[in-house]
C-alpha cells in the first residue's frame, strides 16, 4: 500500500518544483481569495483524511492473518463512544468549514461590488471602474467597452488595480467566460446576463477562454487578458481606436457567424445599443426584443395575435429552426405595422391612398414611417433548408 | 425512386449517413463485424441458439438476469474504455501546432459517448447485476418479486445499449457532452441525429432502470424470509433498497427532461429554446436532479458490497450496523438537496449557492461514519488479504482522497475556479472509478464462486488489482495536477507545450488501466480453465456471514429448498455457530415463475421505435409501438406463467449437494 501513497503523493512534489499553477498563483485579488478558500479547505478536510488514511494502512497491516499477536474480537460491533466520535469529527470539520463557505460565498459572490483591490488597498474611489461587455460566440470572444466606445475579438486588457465590472452574455450556446488568473468562471447564456466583478493586481498577460463545451470550436475559443498599466492601458486603447472600422448590427451579424481560432479583431466605433440588443436577441432586423415582448406580455399580452406572432421572436441564428412535425414561425403582419391588415403579407398589399396616421385633436404626428419592403418583417436571412 | 419516396421509407437515413469518411470508424466496424461474424457462426456451429434463447434470454431467474446484466457491462467497459483511450492519445499528441489524430466532429462524439456508455451501460448494469444476484439470497426469497418485469428491464437496458452502438456506425452519436446541455443539443445547433440517438437510448434503457428499481424494492419490502426485520437486513441489501429508492424518485425525472427535450426536438416546443421564453437553465436544473442521485445510485451498492467484504474478511461482525443504516438512509435522503453544486457557476446569488454548497459538505458526515465503521470492523479483526479484500483497501484509500476532493468543490468560491477543469475530471473519475468500479470488481470477486462454484484465478486478479490501481493513480493524478493549473476539459487541441508531459503521464495510466482490463479478462479465462482447481463445493468458500452462503454455489433454481428463518444480523454466521443441520428430507414442490420471451420482444420493438424516431422512419416507429401494445396486451393472455419444481427434482438436486458436502469432508 505504501507504494500507492508515495504515487499519490508524487504530482504534490512535482507541483512543488514550477510549472504555471496559475490557480494557486493567480494575479487578481478575487483568484487570491478563492485560492485562499481552496487551500484552507484542503488543510481543514486534511486534518481527517491524513488520519483515516494512516490508520487504513495500520489497521490493514496490525490485523492481517498472519499476526495472532494482535487481539481478535470478532463479535465486537459497538461503542457508544467510538460512534460519537466517527459522527462527530466529520461534524466539527464541516461545521468550520460550512461557516467558512458561507462567509466566503457572500464575499466573493461575483454580482457583487468589490470592497477591496487587494488585501491591504480599498478600492479607490476617484477612479470609476471599467465597464466591459463580454459576448461569447460561436467561437470566439467580443469584448464591448462601452465607456471607450471600442470592442475586440479575443483581446482583453484591463489598468492594474482597476475594479472591472464585466457583464456577460452569449450568443447561440452556453459558455463559461474564465480567467484563472484573475477571478473565477461564469456562464455566459444567451438571452440572459451574468456579472462578474474582478481586478488585476499584477501587470501581465493571461489566459482566458471558454470553460464550457460549446461546439466544434470550443478549442480555439480563448484569448489573452493583459493587465496594463494606465499609460499601457491608453495606449491599447488608443489602437483600437486608430484600428478604424465600426461595429456595428449588420457588422455584428457578420461576426456572430461560426468561426474557429479568430484571430485578433478591434474597431474603432461601436453601436452604442450593440449589447443590448444581444443580450435582448434582437440585433436582427425585424425581431422583437425580449424587453418589449415582457414589456407587452406585462401589459396583459397580446391575445391570440401574441400566439400567432412567432415569426418576430423567432431566434434562429444560422437557419431556420426546422423541427420534425413542428409548425413554421408566422407572423401577424397587423402586429407589426398599422397598414398591413392581418392574414395578408405586406407583399400583396398596396399601400393606402392616404397614408397619413389618424390624429387626434391636438396630438403629435408620430415619427414612425412604414416601410414598404418585406424584408422589414423577414430581415436579411438566408433561406431554411432544414 | 422518388426522392419523396425514399424519404417515405428511410426517412433521414441514407447512405452518406454511414461513416465511411472516418477510417478509424471503418476500421472498427470490420473488426466488429468479423468478430461478430465469427461469434454468430459459432453460436450456429455449436447449435447453440436454441440453449441461448431458452436458458438465457427468456429466462426470468434473476441469477442468470444478474449474470447477463454483468456481461453487458463488461462488454459495454471495454467499448467506453476504447473511448478513453483515443481521448488520452488525442490530448496527449495535440500539441505545438498538431491537430492530433481525431477531428473535432469524432472527438466531441468520443468523449460524449464516454460519458454516457461508462454510467449508463457500464456502472448501472454491473450494479444492477449484482444486486439482481445477490438480494434476493440474501434476503432468503426464491426470486424478485416481478420475475417477467425483471427480464425486460434488462433487455431495455440492452436495448439502449443497441442504440448507443448504432450510432458509432449509422449516422454518428451527440457531439454535447454527456449531459447534452441545451442549447447546444437543440435543433437548431445539433440538428444531426447525434442528440436523437442520445435522447432514445436513454429513454429506452431508463424505462428498464425504472422498472428495475420498483422490482427490487418490492423485493426487498415484501419477500424478506420470516425473521428478517428491516434492521436485520444485510448492509448490502440496505444500500440496495435505498438506491432502488433513489432510482424510482429520480430516474423519472431523466425521462421527463429527455421528452421535453425530444417534444423540443420534434414538434417545435419551447422549454429549452433561447427564444420564446424557453429556459436551458431549466434543464441544466432538472438535468441534474436527477444526476447527482445517480451518483448516489451508483455508490451506495458499492458502499454494501465494501461491507460485507470488510465483515467478511475481518471474520468480525461489522461495526456500528445501526449507525451504518442510518448513514445510508441519510445520504439517501440528502443526495435530492444537492443538485445545485453542479452549476454554482450559472449565477445564482451567493445563498442559494451557499445553501447547496453545505448541504453538499454535509453528505460527508455519513459518509465519513461509514468510513469509520468499516475502519473498526477491521479493527481487532483476522484480516484475509483475498482479492475483494484487497480491492476494498485500495478503494477505502482511493475515495478519501476523492471524496475531499469533492468536498473542495462544494465551496462555491473554489468550485469558481475548478468547476468543468481537469480537477473535477480528476474527482469524479476519484469517486466513481475508486468507489463503483473498485466495488463493483470487489463484488465480482466476492461473487463469483457464489454463481459458477469456483474462485477467480489469484493471479491474473492481482495482475488485475495492481495495474488497475496503479494505473488508476498516474491517469488521473496529473489532471488533478492540471486542473490546478486551470485547463479545462472536453479540450481538442493544446497551445502551451509544458502541460503535454501530464498527459504523457495520464496517458500511461491508461495503458495500465488497460493491462488491468485484459488481465481481468484473463482471470475470468484462466479460472474457467482451472475450475476443477479453483471449485468450491461448500458454497461457503469465504466463510461468509450472509444468507447467500448457505445455499449450494452455483445455487439451484428455487434458491433455499426450505425458506431459511433468521434470527440474527450476520445470519449464516449465526446459523454455522447454532450449528445449523441442513434438512435432508421433507422437500416438497416449489412454485416458481416459467420463462417468458416477451421481454425481449417487446425490448426489441422499443428499440426499433427508437430507431424508427431517430431517423424520422415514421411508419416503422408507429409499426413498432402498435406492436409493443399488440405483444403487451397479448401477454395478458399468457396463462403459462409459473410451474411446480416436482418435489423428486428437489430431492436429487439436495441429495447431490449432500454428496458433494459429504465428499469436501
Amino acid at each position: 500500500m505504501s507504494r500507492l501513497k508515495i504515487l499519490a503523493l508524487l504530482p504534490l512534489a512535482a507541483a512543488l518544483s514550477g510549472c504555471d499553477y496559475v490557480v494557486l498563483a493567480p494575479a487578481g485579488d478575487i483568484a487570491a481569495q478563492q485560492r485562499d478558500l481552496v487551500i484552507i479547505s484542503t488543510v481543514l478536510m486534511l486534518l481527517i483524511v491524513v488520519p483515516v488514511m494512516a490508520l487504513t494502512v495500520l489497521f490493514a497491516w496490525r490485523y492481517r492473518q498472519s499476526n495472532t499477536e494482535a487481539r481478535y474480537e470478532p463479535d465486537w460491533d459497538h461503542s457508544t463512544k467510538l460512534e460519537l466520535v466517527i459522527w462527530s469529527a466529520p461534524l466539527l470539520i464541516i461545521v468550520c468549514l460550512g461557516a467558512l463557505t458561507w462567509m466566503g460565498t457572500h464575499l466573493l459572490d461575483p454580482y457583487r461590488t468589490l470592497g477591496r483591490i487587494h488585501a491591504d488597498r480599498a478600492v479607490d474611489q476617484s477612479k470609476a471602474p471599467l465597464e466591459v461587455d463580454v459576448v461569447a460566440l460561436d467561437w470566439k470572444w467580443l469584448f464591448i467597452y462601452p465607456d471607450y466606445g471600442i470592442a475586440t475579438v479575443n483581446d482583453l486588457a484591463a489598468p492594474v488595480d482597476r475594479p472591472i465590472n464585466f457583464r456577460i452574455t452569449a450568443s447561440s450556446v452556453m459558455n463559461s467566460f474564465y480567467i484563472p488568473a484573475l477571478a473565477g468562471q461564469i456562464y455566459a447564456m444567451p438571452g440572459m446576463e451574468t456579472k462578474l466583478h474582478a481586478v488585476v493586481n499584477h501587470a501581465g498577460t493571461y489566459k482566458g477562454f471558454s470553460a464550457n463545451y460549446s461546439g466544434a470550436g470550443f478549442s480555439g475559443m480563448h484569448f489573452d487578458f493583459q493587465g496594463l498599466d494606465d499609460k499601457g492601458f491608453d495606449d491599447w486603447v488608443a489602437k483600437a481606436k486608430s484600428a478604424g472600422g465600426s461595429l456595428g448590427r449588420a457588422e455584428y451579424l457578420q461576426l456572430e457567424k461560426p468561426s474557429q481560432n479568430e484571430p485578433v479583431r478591434r474597431w474603432g466605433t461601436i453601436d452604442a445599443d450593440l449589447y443590448r440588443l444581444i443580450l435582448n436577441m434582437c440585433v436582427e432586423t425585424g425581431k422583437m426584443c425580449q424587453s418589449e415582448m415582457m414589456a407587452i406580455d406585462a401589459k396583459g399580452g397580446n391575445g391570440h395575435q401574441g400566439l400567432n406572432n412567432t415569426l418576430p421572436l423567432a431566434y434562429d441564428k444560422y437557419a431556420r429552426r426546422g423541427t420534425a412535425l413542428g409548425p413554421e414561425p408566422t407572423f401577424v403582419a397587423g402586429t407589426c405595422t398599422p397598414d398591413a391588415p392581418q392574414g395578408k403579407t405586406t407583399a400583396s398589399i398596396t399601400a393606402p391612398v392616404d397614408t397619413a396616421p389618424l390624429l387626434g385633436a391636438g396630438l403629435k404626428r408620430p415619427s414612425f414611417t412604414p416601410l414598404k419592403s418585406s424584408s422589414f418583417f423577414l430581415g436579411q436571412r438566408p433561406k431554411s433548408d432544414s | 425512386m422518388s426522392p419523396d419516396l425514399l424519404k417515405l421509407i428511410f426517412g433521414r437515413l441514407g447512405f452518406e449517413s454511414l461513416p465511411l469518411h472516418e477510417p478509424i470508424v471503418v476500421g472498427t466496424f470490420v473488426a466488429v463485424a468479423l468478430g461478430g461474424a465469427v461469434l454468430l457462426g459459432g453460436l450456429t456451429y455449436f447449435r447453440l441458439w436454441g440453449y441461448l434463447w431458452r436458458e438465457w434470454f427468456t429466462t426470468v431467474d434473476h441469477k442468470r438476469i444478474g449474470i447477463m446484466y454483468m456481461i453487458l457491462g463488461i462488454v459495454m467497459l471495454l467499448r467506453g474504455f476504447a473511448d478513453a483511450l483515443m481521448m488520452r492519445g488525442q490530448q496527449m499528441l495535440a500539441f505545438g501546432g498538431s491537430e492530433g489524430y481525431l477531428n473535432a466532429h469524432h472527438y466531441d462524439q468520443v468523449f460524449t459517448a464516454h460519458g454516457v456508455i461508462m454510467i449508463f451501460f457500464v456502472a448501472m448494469p454491473l450494479v444492477t447485476g449484482l444486486m439482481n444476484y445477490v438480494v434476493p439470497l440474501q434476503i432468503g426469497a426464491r426470486d424478485v418479486s416481478f420475475p417477467f418485469l425483471n427480464n425486460f428491464s434488462f433487455w431495455m437496458t440492452v436495448g439502449g445499449a443497441v442504440l448507443v452502438m448504432a450510432s458509432l456506425f449509422i449516422g454518428e452519436f451527440a457531439r454535447t457532452g454527456w449531459l447534452a446541455y441545451p442549447p447546444l443539443s437543440n435543433i437548431g445547433y445539433s440538428p444531426d441525429v447525434g442528440v436523437d440517438y442520445y435522447i432514445w437510448a436513454l429513454q429506452v434503457a431508463g424505462v428498464g432502470t425504472t422498472l428495475s428499481g420498483i422490482n427490487l424494492i418490492c423485493t426487498i419490502v415484501k419477500l424478506r424470509c420470516p425473521g428478517m426485520t428491516m434492521m436485520k437486513m444485510p448492509v448490502f441489501t440496505w444500500t440496495s433498497l435505498c438506491t432502488n429508492v433513489l432510482i424510482v424518485a429520480s430516474f423519472p425525472v431523466l425521462t421527463v427532461v429527455l421528452a421535453l427535450l425530444s417534444l423540443d426536438r420534434y414538434v417545435g416546443t419551447n422549454f429549452f429554446t433561447n427564444d420564446f421564453g424557453g429556459s436551458p437553465m431549466m434543464y441544466v436544473n432538472l438535468i441534474w436532479i436527477w444526476g447527482h442521485p445517480e451518483v448516489y445510485i451508483l455508490v451506495l451498492p458499492a458502499f454494501g458490497i465494501f461491507s460485507e467484504v470488510t465483515s467478511t474478511f475481518s471474520g468480525k461482525r461489522l461495526f456500528g450496523y445501526t449507525s451504518m443504516v442510518y448513514a445510508t438512509v441519510v445520504i439517501t435522503i440528502l443526495s435530492y438537496l444537492v443538485w445545485l453544486h453542479h452549476f454554482f457557476t450559472m449565477g445564482s446569488g451567493a445563498s442559494v449557492n451557499s445553501f447547496f454548497g453545505i448541504t453538499t459538505m454535509i453528505i460527508s458526515i455519513p459518509t465519513g461514519a461509514k468510513m469509520f465503521n468499516w475502519l473498526f470492523t477491521m479493527y481487532r479483526g483476522r484480516i484475509r488479504y483475498e482479492l475483494p479484500m484487497m480491492w476494498t483497501i485500495a478503494f477505502m484509500l482511493t475515495f478519501v482522497i476523492g471524496g475531499m476532493t469533492g468536498v473542495l468543490l462544494a465551496v462555491p468560491p473554489a468550485d469558481f475556479v475548478l468547476h468543468n477543469s481537469l480537477f473535477l475530471i480528476a474527482h469524479f473519475h476519484n469517486v466513481i472509478i475508486g468507489g463503483v468500479v473498485f466495488g463493483a470488481f470487489a463484488g465480482i470477486n466476492y461473487w463469483f464462486p457464489k454463481a459458477f462454484g469456483f474462485k477467480l484465478d489469484p493471479f491474473w486478479g492481482k495482475m488485475s488489482f495492481w495495474f488497475w490501481v496503479t494505473g488508476f493513480y498516474l491517469a488521473f493524478m496529473p489532471l488533478y495536477v492540471l486542473g490546478l493549473m486551470g485547463v479545462t476539459r472536453r479540450l481538442r487541441v493544446f497551445d502551451d507545450p509544458s502541460l503535454q508531459i501530464w498527459f504523457v503521464i495520464a496517458a500511461i495510466g491508461a495503458v495500465f488501466v488497460f493491462i488491468g482490463i485484459l488481465s481481468m479478462l484473463m482471470q475470468f479465462a484462466v479460472s474457467f480453465l482451472k475450475r476443477e482447481q479453483l471449485k468450491d463445493v461448500t458454497g461457503d468458500p469465504w466463510d461468509a456471514r450472509t444468507l447467500e452462503w448457505a445455499t449450494s454455489s452455483p445455487p439451484p433454481d428455487y434458491n433455499f429448498a426450505f425458506t431459511p428463518v433468521v434470527h440474527d444480523n450476520d445470519a449464516w454466521w449465526d446459523m454455522k455457530r447454532r450449528g445449523y443441520q441442513r434438512p435432508l428430507t421433507g422437500f416438497r414442490p416449489i412454485h416458481m415463475p416459467s420463462s417468458t420471451g416477451t421481454g425481449i420482444i417487446l425490448a426489441g420493438l422499443a428499440t426499433a421505435m427508437g430507431f424508427g424516431l431517430i431517423w424520422y422512419i415514421w411508419w416503422l416507429a408507429a409499426l413498432s409501438f402498435i406492436a409493443m401494445l399488440a405483444v403487451g396486451i397479448g401477454h395478458t393472455f399468457n396463462y403459462h406463467r409459473d410451474f411446480d419444481i416436482p418435489a423428486e427434482d428437489v430431492i436429487r438436486t439436495e441429495d447431490a449437494r449432500t454428496k458433494l458436502l459429504a465428499g469436501a469432508k
